[in-house]
């Protein structure tokens, strides 16, 4: 099972705020896919170019990264702090 | 290296929250502040409030990996980064990072590149309200990026 949240305007373009999936994909990349193919508001967020930042356990997600049971995924915009 | 990292809810005194980076260290010998505040004009329009989310977990770790990174390139003696969330209104003090150094080069390059990196690797998100009610989400700056990646070309 791995745990998912969503920030900022993507939580409000999304209508969710967080959602666990008991069964999920290998890798982060299959993960964006699989949100993208759920259509409508999901695809515009996650489509090819769209800049989604994602974080596994609370660091910055490389590319390519696996996942595995007990993850947490923030899936979020480009950064605004400071 | 002494190291001060606060996400708070409350008011930032950032004036008074300096003074202790230096205080009791002789070895201390330059102090550089940054002070970063909400502005009460973006893209034309006025802004009445700012509302500050964070990735709660994530952010304290992003804040001590960026200071960690600091500390790794310069010789620092004290960091002192202090970020707000929640509601500001305009002048108040969103952002301090004070670090002292024994010397004033490391003290200015140290601070100006912890913010640099907070401003792209640190998770917050900035939402204003307008003067006319509406609400909008600040977007990223292309600039932002620029000054964060030259600091992998200079050290």
């Amino acid at each position: 099972m791995i745990r998912i949240m969503y920030f900022a305007s993507l939580r409000e373009r999304l209508g969710s705020a967080e959602e666990t999936l008991q069964e999920f994909p290998a890798t982060l990349d299959d993960l964006r896919a699989e949100l993208a193919a759920r259509g409508g508001v999901w695809d515009e967020v996650f489509a090819d170019g769209q800049r989604v930042l994602a974080a596994v356990n609370q660091e910055m997600a490389s590319t390519g990264q696996a996942l595995k049971s007990g993850d947490e995924i923030g899936f979020f915009p480009p950064v605004t702090g400071g | 290296m002494d190291v001060d990292i606060r996400i708070q809810s409350t008011a930032l005194d950032a004036l008074a929250e300096t003074a202790p980076v230096f205080t009791g260290n002789a070895s201390v010998g330059g102090v550089v502040s940054f002070i970063g505040l909400m502005r009460d004009l973006n893209q034309g329009d006025e802004v009445a409030s700012m509302t500050l989310e964070h990735y709660p977990g994530m952010t304290e770790k992003a804040l001590a990996a960026i200071v960690d990174e600091a500390a790794g390139r310069w010789q620092i003696e004290a960091v002192r980064l202090i970020h707000r969330v929640g509601e500001v209104r305009p002048q108040d003090p969103i952002v301090l990072v004070a670090v002292a150094s024994a010397h004033r080069g490391e003290a200015f390059r140290a601070c100006e590149f912890i913010i640099d990196y907070l401003k792209t690797r640190a998770p917050f998100w900035k939402r204003e309200q307008t003067a006319d009610g509406q609400t909008r989400w600040v977007e990223a700056r292309g600039s932002d990026d620029e000054a964060a990646s030259a600091w992998e070309k200079k050290c």
